[in-house]
């Protein structure tokens, strides 16, 4: 379980993480969504105690995370940016970390098979592909058997082979219990394998709620209505809150008002409908919905250009 | 792809253990010895300790013979038997700054602080580990350069001393133990700086260029400082001779081992405190 109280993160005159308050649950995937830029790798950090909250606090398993004496059982975690030296192999970089946990050699060749990098286990972790690389920060994320899983962006430069397998990790890890926290930029990825969402933008929390929900809220109030008498229905549903888009020739998207509503307008005024459709939005869509004023524009954080890269 | 995919599960670790310091030398020990510039920072070092002292004392012993007296006496045996620790600090120096700046240049820092997030015992390990190396590996480098050049100058029986005689053994394990707290001071220079080339010259602005530059000032001010410089009060560790402005070998290696305190107590305090 991770708790977060008013998380705030400044870098300089920046606000990266904005009063953040939230709750990831153990047995469920949480997605923790956001634009590129939105601050989801700086809380991770906080998370982490590698950066320092400027105010509030957060907690992993009751507790701080430098506080727990086996931290590695607690939390594993992948970072968005390379946490690997460049001139060490990926046996020689799960081994130094394990060994700071008393862990053994068989735990790091099991781990270094599971994520199936066996055939390059003694190549040195530069020359590894951006797919490779994740696989072996996957390597480090299990390698302490933990309580609590945290992904930063996991399946950037997996092949669909790798996508793939990631989801069903996942999936399996909430279904053993453990919390699973998981972000990324994509919408679509996290309809896949989230059961609940964080949502943030601009480090200021837009949304903690169910996939489901999400879904629902963000595209209840657009209903696609086709009628030969368009202009009287216009009529029989103005109001300050209603807003119409022409999408062809008979046809038009009404926002702000639920098929019911509009139905029932429609009827009290005789018009005739020839279809009332409530649009389900695309997870994509809700997501730009809600996302859409948090995005913020030329900007780039140092993390980002280092996925670029 | 598979419609329902097997659930991956991942294998349980039948035992849990704590983070406990012994387990943190290992693993920084470990790193040390699985990057590559380990070993060749090493082997440089090594071979400089060693090459030196036997280039200068063929040199000598061929050139002898055209020397005055005058001259002559500027030669010591310890001088040709240590001439190699002045050039192997510069590479135990580079390595000592690259065992921590490489973590951040990498990003393995990260990692690293993850598994142990209480940092500071990181910073102790590596300073232990990588200190114990650099003597272990220095001592039989300043023997092997004492005897080897020794030999080699008494076939023309010039500039002849005893391991027993006053001074010289102290100076041999006294220029290993120099070494070494270069090696702790590049590395908590390194800890500071956290990149590698602002690490380096650092250390070289430190210990190559701000010495001599002292020149430049009145002798009388030059005496007063030069003393007191890191690296000045460290050379007095294996310095058979003690000139009226310099301070003796216990005095220097202190002064210098100071310097290597204050320098670690610095790093500890920004590793504390800084976001990585």
């Amino acid at each position: 379980m991770i708790e977060a109280r008013e998380l705030t993160k400044d870098y300089g005159d920046k606000r990266a993480v904005d009063g953040l308050s939230f709750t990831v649950e153990p047995g469920v995937v949480t997605g923790f969504l956001g634009p590129n830029g939105s601050g989801k790798s700086t809380t991770m950090r906080l998370v982490l105690g590698l950066d320092a909250p400027t105010h509030g606090d957060v907690t992993v398993n009751g507790k701080h995370y430098r506080d727990h004496v086996a931290p590695l059982h607690e939390v594993g975690a992948l970072l968005e940016a390379r946490s690997v030296h460049t001139g060490r192999s990926a046996y020689n970089h799960l081994l130094a970390l394990a060994q700071t946990h008393g862990i053994s050699k068989r735990r790091v060749h099991d781990l270094i098979d599971l994520v199936g990098l066996h055939e390059v286990t003694r190549k040195r972790a530069g020359q590894f592909s951006l797919g490779m690389g994740q696989r072996l920060g996957i390597a480090v994320a299990l390698l302490g058997d933990p309580r609590t899983v945290m992904l930063d962006e996991p399946v950037n430069g997996l092949d669909p082979e790798g996508i793939h397998w990631i989801r069903n990790l996942l999936k399996g890890l909430a279904a053993e219990g453990r919390t699973v926290f998981v972000s990324s930029h994509l919408m679509s990825e996290m309809a896949l394998t989230a059961d609940h969402l964080i949502v943030i933008g601009r480090g200021k929390l837009i949304a903690d709620t169910s996939v489901d929900d999400f879904v629902a809220r963000a595209s209840q109030k657009v209903v696609l209505v086709r009628s030969p008498e368009l202009e009287r229905l216009r009529e029989a549903l103005g109001g300050q809150e209603v807003t119409f888009v022409a999408v062809e020739r008979g046809a038009l998207e009404v926002h702000g008002l639920t098929a019911e509503e509009i139905g029932d307008a429609a009827a009290a005024a005789g018009v005739a409908l020839h279809e009332l459709t409530p649009q389900q939005a695309s997870l994509e869509e809700a997501f730009m919905n809600l996302t859409r004023d948090e995005v913020e524009f030329g900007h780039h954080d140092e993390e980002q250009e280092e996925v670029a890269a | 792809m598979n419609a329902i995919a097997p659930v991956i599960h991942i294998p349980r670790l039948d035992s849990t253990g704590r983070v406990a310091f012994h387990r943190i030398l290992l693993s920084e020990w470990t790193k040390l010895r699985s990057v590559r510039s380990t070993a060749w920072s090493l082997l440089a070092g090594l071979l400089l300790t060693v090459a030196f002292p036997i280039i200068f004392a063929f040199v000598l012993s061929a050139h002898w013979g055209h020397m005055s007296p005058q001259e002559r006496a500027t030669h010591t045996p310890l001088e040709v038997a240590l001439a190699g620790v002045n050039v192997a600090q510069l590479a135990i120096a580079v390595l000592g700054v690259l065992v921590i700046s490489a973590e951040y240049s990498t990003g393995s820092i990260r990692a690293t602080l993850t598994a142990v997030p209480k940092r500071l015992p990181v910073l102790w390990a590596k300073l232990i580990d990588y200190s114990l190396l650099s003597f272990v590996l220095m001592v039989p480098a300043v023997l092997v350069s004492f005897f080897a050049s020794q030999a080699i100058l008494a076939r023309h029986d010039i500039l002849q001393t005893s391991f027993t005689a006053p001074g010289v053994a102290r100076s041999m394990i006294g220029g290993a133990l120099y070494v070494m707290l270069v090696g702790i001071f590049a590395l908590a220079i390194g800890a500071m700086i956290r990149n590698t080339a602002g690490g380096i010259a650092t250390f070289a602005g430190i210990f190559f260029v701000i010495p001599p530059l002292m020149n430049i000032l009145p002798l009388s001010w030059n005496n007063a400082i030069s003393e007191w410089l890191p690296s000045d009060a460290g050379r007095q560790l294996f310095s058979l001779d003690h000139a009226a402005h310099t301070l003796t070998p216990l005095g220097g290696g202190l002064v210098f081992a100071a310097y290597c305190a204050a320098a670690v107590a610095i790093a500890a305090f920004l590793l504390e405190r800084r976001d990585v």
